[in-house]
């Protein structure tokens, strides 16, 4: 599947089937920190993805001046 | 993995509460979580007006999407603040969305009305570029809802952004932040009330507020934000929280219900010693207010490039 994630921006070819929550541990990212966005919506945890798949990882810190 | 509330297929899961969502029942907590804070902490009449910071970002933009769908009267203050490409995307962004939706947007330029951006700002007054930033917005945010006649100023800070700030003032015993860590801050002569509506929300569920809205912000950060103390703090909370969930909430809610009375007694005999400004009429404990000596410092000085302001926190 590709995996788009940003901060650089970068595209990944990871092989499927996988789990969301499996996936982020391979790529060593926190879930708290990320959101996993297939198509044009959130797919939780447990979701399966299949080699076709292409999602989005999306950091979702922001932290500027407060 | 089903929804906690219909067992329809869930869209976010959030471990924090144990429970999955639908993207149906996930906006409706939101708008509760929301509604609670507001109620809880008193932070908006039905009558006010209502003025939202917008940045561009997540949180900005899903706090004034939630206020008004709950039938606030809310317009929003867009700064520019010179920071390069970085403002001029997230200035689109706030734009259209307002633009999208009719809504009113007021805007302030920092190099157009004051003469300096913040990377030019920071170097001039040897503060890190996100203090000046934040020195400049506080003011700005101020000076906007006092002239609009606004009864008070809504800042998108959520609950990750609350928990980083106190765990960073408990680390380093800063007792006068602490007394002023509150997700209410009442109007004073020169001041808003200024509300933290997105207090009991996380930054993740901001994020995935704005996916399933459909609401276009600026994902990338701040470039001058990169290797912020601020940052550093959520990173480390998110490593606690990974393994605890529950932690944030936990810290920032035990610190409001048990500890940040011990220290509002410091703020407020601090208060008492505000005189005006001498030259923009703001509230201040010496002649000049610090936007002003900023503004001094800064005006005419040779533009600093972004790459260049950026400095560690």
């Amino acid at each position: 599947m590709k995996v788009r994630l940003r901060n650089p921006k970068r595209e990944l070819d990871v092989p499927g089937p996988v789990r969301v929550h499996a996936l982020l541990e391979r790529l060593e990212l926190n879930r708290e920190t990320v959101l996993v966005i297939r198509g044009d919506t959130l797919v939780p945890g447990d979701v399966l993805l299949d080699d076709s798949d292409v999602v989005e990882i999306r950091p979702v810190i922001s932290g500027g001046a407060v | 993995m089903k929804c906690t509330v219909c067992k329809a297929p869930a869209v976010i899961d959030i471990r924090r509460h144990n429970a999955n969502f639908c993207a149906e029942h996930f906006l409706r907590l939101c708008r509760d979580q929301v509604v609670k804070a507001i109620k809880d902490f008193t932070m908006i009449e039905p009558s006010d007006r209502v003025l939202v910071a917008v940045s561009g970002g997540k949180d900005s933009l899903a706090v004034w999407d939630i206020l008004v769908e709950l039938g606030y009267q809310a317009d929003g203050l867009y700064l520019g603040l010179g920071i390069g490409d970085y403002s001029d995307a997230s200035g689109e962004m706030a734009r259209a969305f307002a633009h999208d939706r009719g809504w009113k947007l007021l805007e302030v330029d920092l190099p157009t009305e004051h003469g300096f951006d913040i990377p030019t700002g920071a170097k001039a007054a040897r503060r890190v570029p996100c203090s000046a930033c934040g020195l400049s917005k506080r003011h700005l945010f101020d000076e906007a809802a006092r002239t609009g006649g606004y009864d008070v100023l809504v800042t998108g800070h959520n609950l990750d952004d609350e928990a980083a700030v106190l765990f960073g003032n408990v680390l380093h015993w800063q007792t006068d932040y602490l007394g002023r860590q509150l997700p209410v801050l009442p109007a004073r002569p020169g001041f808003p009330r200024k509300v933290k509506p997105l207090v009991r929300l996380g930054e993740r569920e901001m994020a995935a507020y704005c996916v399933l809205r459909g609401i276009d912000y600026i994902v990338e950060e701040c470039p001058m934000a990169a290797g912020n103390r601020h940052l550093g703090y959520k990173d480390a909370l998110n490593a606690i929280e990974a393994v605890s969930p529950g932690t944030k909430h936990d810290f920032y809610f035990g610190f409001l219900a048990r500890a940040s009375e011990l220290f509002t007694p410091a703020v407020a005999a601090e208060q008492e010693l505000l005189q005006v400004c001498a030259r923009c009429g703001a509230p201040t404990p010496g002649e000049l207010c610090a936007f002003c000596r900023l503004v001094d410092r800064a005006t005419d000085r040779e533009p600093v490039p972004v790459s260049l302001g950026r400095r560690p926190g």
